[in-house]
């Protein structure tokens, strides 16, 4: 591994570089989606290139004739938006080898943005073929775990119990029935120099690894937990509260996997707290807490222990 | 800087080795592709060309043809020259970011070695994807042979990358009659071509890192419209001038002319057969062979498929007496794709021909002079009579119980 070197804006930095990611965009009060978008586009100064694929996050920012990012933007469709940024990336190479970049002595940094649902499911191919082929880029998946933008379905990251659209629970039916997909495990298979997991209430940690993805040559791949008031199901000023849940009862744990192999957790809680509180704070849980499907909730924390005993181990054998 | 590939006058190139040229002589900065049969060689020469110094952009080859050309999207909304190639099912799962490279007004050119599209699988050539791509608002412009190809080539980047223009571009070849075989073309050195083509221009393009710019906004009814009709409105009244120009100038370069619709032994012609592809160079011969009897028959073979030359078409056909639109794709429901598009060019003319639909050559069936001659019988009949003396629509050469219809 080539030691990557990252220096963290402090907070009074970071809070006052310019903005690049306008409030002027018309998201749900209270997603997630645009405080980690900010905090990615602020953890540098470089020039960005930037695609999102259909979802929540391109048709709240870049409704015509208005936009709010402050940086070049591209949307094609709902799968290819890693595609999209691989491509302005070969041209960029291309150029310079050529000699026609117009500010040859900048190199501006490639970002993708993609629901779970353009990540998990419908754009995996895309992002896969990336990855392979090493373009030098970042892809932030915006883990909302759910197709937010179309109501509500179910995605490939939906958790098992959740309550979507299209996994409705009902009286014979406790929602999803599936494990949501081990992303993290999947993108670090492909051998990528820096894979990490990033929730926006920790905010210091997810720059620290934004920034470490930033000075990292070749395809990084974030999972940034976003959670939805819409569909998880909770009050716009909860955001935060609800992602300290996540983080705390260790349902969305974080950490970092160094090329392929090295894995680091990065925040270990004081006091965990149990899956429970997490699942009892969202709507999308409701039904979990009747008689009849309470059982799903201690199966929940003895997954959630199990993975964490699995991170620690692959901690500590440093493979 | 990529080494000069010494070309003789005249090469003997098939059809994909005469495009991959033209791409190396245009140095295209970025080609992403993903193979399939039969357009796989253009990306295969280009490989080579790359691995031994002819070439020196980025080549990606990409997890599949719908990835292809959405890195292409990427790299010609960055800001350069951009192409890749393909055919059937890879055009097939193309189709959904051919409308967004059009909708962003991004020139990038598509070689589309024309094939059959499954089921049943079958790699051979016809025209059923070439139709597929009609309304997704690329420029479409069809070849018969090697030396169209690469001429074409040429043409599409200089059109497409007009600034006026800033409009995908396609060239057609059949599937295997063209793209695999060889036969003389006549060659411009790299420097004429690459002068040909053009220095490219960028326009809005995403790495002039202190002009941020939006590609593939939203819109929805208060503006989708507004976006949508000037794309349209560019291909209609912009395109074929400048297709025009570039023709004009490549026949002073080189004294090849070309059309947007050619015509051969159309002067006084009363029966027309109208087709694309190779099939235009077998009705050719055998309208010669006509002539020769006294038999007043030409031939159109439409060159520009999109923009549809309207204006031209009708004049081309404004004698005649009898037509018949050849369909190389099965119009599943209806009539043939180009039995609507002739019929609809004339039928505010006062043009009182009669029209034939004929469906042939499926999955690369041979369309051979006999089957033509007697097309040409039927069209005898029809013009003596002046009106539909055989059923609008027939199949050509299918085995088992003769198709037709009304
Ligand atoms: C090919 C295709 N299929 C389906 C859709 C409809 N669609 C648009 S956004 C979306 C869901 C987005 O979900 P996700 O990626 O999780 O992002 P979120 O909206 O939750 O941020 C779907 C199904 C589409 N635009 N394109
Ligand atoms: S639905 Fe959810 S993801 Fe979409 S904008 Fe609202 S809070 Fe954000």
């Amino acid at each position: 591994m080539t030691q990557i070197k990252a220096k963290t804006k402090n907070l009074k930095n970071f809070s006052t570089s310019t903005e690049r990611f306008e409030g002027s965009n018309l998201l749900c009060p209270g997603c997630a989606h645009s405080i980690i978008v900010r905090e990615v586009l602020n953890a540098t100064d470089d020039n960005l290139i930037l695609a999102a694929s259909t979802g929540c996050l391109e048709v709240c920012t870049a409704v015509y004739p208005h936009t709010s990012w402050d940086a070049s933007w591209i949307h094609i469709g709902f799968e290819n938006g890693s595609s999209a940024v691989a491509g302005a990336e070969a041209m960029h190479k291309a150029l310079k080898k050529k000699g026609r970049l117009k500010q040859p002595e900048r190199t501006p940094k490639f970002v993708a943005f993609g629901g779970d649902g353009a990540t998990y499911d419908i754009g995996f191919q895309w992002i896969s073929g990336c990855f392979e082929r090493g373009h030098d880029m970042m892809y932030v998946c915006l883990d909302n775990e759910v197709y937010a933008n179309t109501g509500g379905q179910r995605s490939s990251s939906t958790p098992i119990g959740a309550s979507a659209t299209t996994s409705p629970a009902g009286r014979t039916s406790y929602g999803e029935k599936r494990n949501k997909k081990d992303i993290m495990a999947i993108m670090a298979a492909h051998g990528a120099p820096y894979v990490a997991q990033v929730a926006p209430n920790k905010w210091k940690d997810m720059v620290k690894k934004i920034q470490t993805g930033f000075a990292t040559e070749g395809p990084v791949f974030i999972n940034a937990m976003s959670a939805c008031t819409t569909e998880w199901k909770f009050a716009p000023e909860d955001t935060i509260a609800i992602s300290d849940l996540a983080t705390e009862s260790l349902v969305f744990p974080l950490y970092e996997i160094i090329d392929g192999t090295e894995l680091n957790i990065t925040y270990r809680p004081k006091n965990v707290i149990p899956v429970r509180d997490y699942l009892g704070a969202q709507g999308r849980f409701k039904h979990l807490f009747s008689k009849q499907y309470e059982y799903l909730i201690d199966e929940w924390q003895s997954r959630v222990d199990a993975k964490w005993e699995y991170l620690q181990r692959r901690e500590e054998a440093r493979v | 800087m990529a080494d000069i590939f010494e070309l003789k006058d005249i090469e003997v190139w098939d059809g994909n080795m005469a495009a991959s040229h033209a791409l190396r002589q245009a140095q295209v900065d970025v080609v992403a592709a993903y193979p399939i049969t039969p357009s796989t060689p253009i990306v295969e020469n280009y490989g080579n060309f790359m691995a031994n110094g002819y070439v020196d952009g980025e080549y990606v080859m990409a997890e599949s043809e719908h990835g292809a050309m959405s890195c292409c999207i990427g790299a010609a909304a960055a800001g350069g020259r951009v192409a890749t190639a393909t055919s059937s099912q890879g055009f097939a799962l193309m189709l959904e970011t051919l409308y967004s490279a059009s909708g962003m007004r991004l020139p990038i050119l598509l070689n589309v070695v024309n094939r059959a599209i499954a089921a049943p699988l079958n790699v051979n050539g016809d025209h059923s994807d070439m139709y597929m791509g009609r309304d997704s608002g690329w420029i479409q412009i069809d070849c018969y042979n090697p030396q169209e190809v690469y001429d074409m080539n040429l043409v599409a980047f200089h059109v497409a990358e007009d600034h006026d223009i800033r409009l995908p571009a396609m060239v057609h070849q059949d599937g295997f009659m063209t793209s695999h075989t060889a036969q003389r073309v006549k060659t411009l050195s790299d420097e004429q071509a690459y002068n040909f083509v053009g220095e490219f221009k960028p326009m809005n393009d995403m790495l002039d890192l202190d002009n941020p710019v939006t590609h593939g906004a939203q819109t929805e009814e208060d503006w989708h419209f507004e976006h949508k009709a000037p794309q349209h409105h560019a291909l209609m009244s912009a395109v074929l001038p400048k297709i025009q120009a570039a023709f004009d100038e490549l026949k002073s370069l080189t004294g090849r002319e070309y059309n947007f619709v050619e015509e051969y032994n159309m002067d006084d012609a009363e029966l027309a057969i109208v087709c694309m592809g190779t099939s235009v160079e077998t009705a050719i011969e055998v309208s010669n062979e006509l002539r020769e009897q006294g038999v007043k028959a030409g031939v159109v073979g439409i060159r520009v498929f999109r923009p549809f030359p309207l204006e031209q078409i009708a004049d081309a056909l404004k004698n005649t007496k009898a037509i018949a639109t050849l369909d190389r794709s099965s119009p599943n429901g209806t009539v043939g794709m180009l039995y609507n598009e002739i019929t609809g060019a004339l039928f505010n003319t006062s043009t009182n021909t009669v029209v034939n639909n004929y469906i042939y050559g499926l999955g690369g069936r041979d369309l051979t002079k006999v089957n033509l001659h007697t097309v040409y019988r039927d069209l005898a009949k029809n013009a003596q009579n002046g009106k539909l003396m055989t059923p609008l629509q027939q199949f050509i050469g299918l085995r088992g119980p003769k198709l037709s219809f009304f």
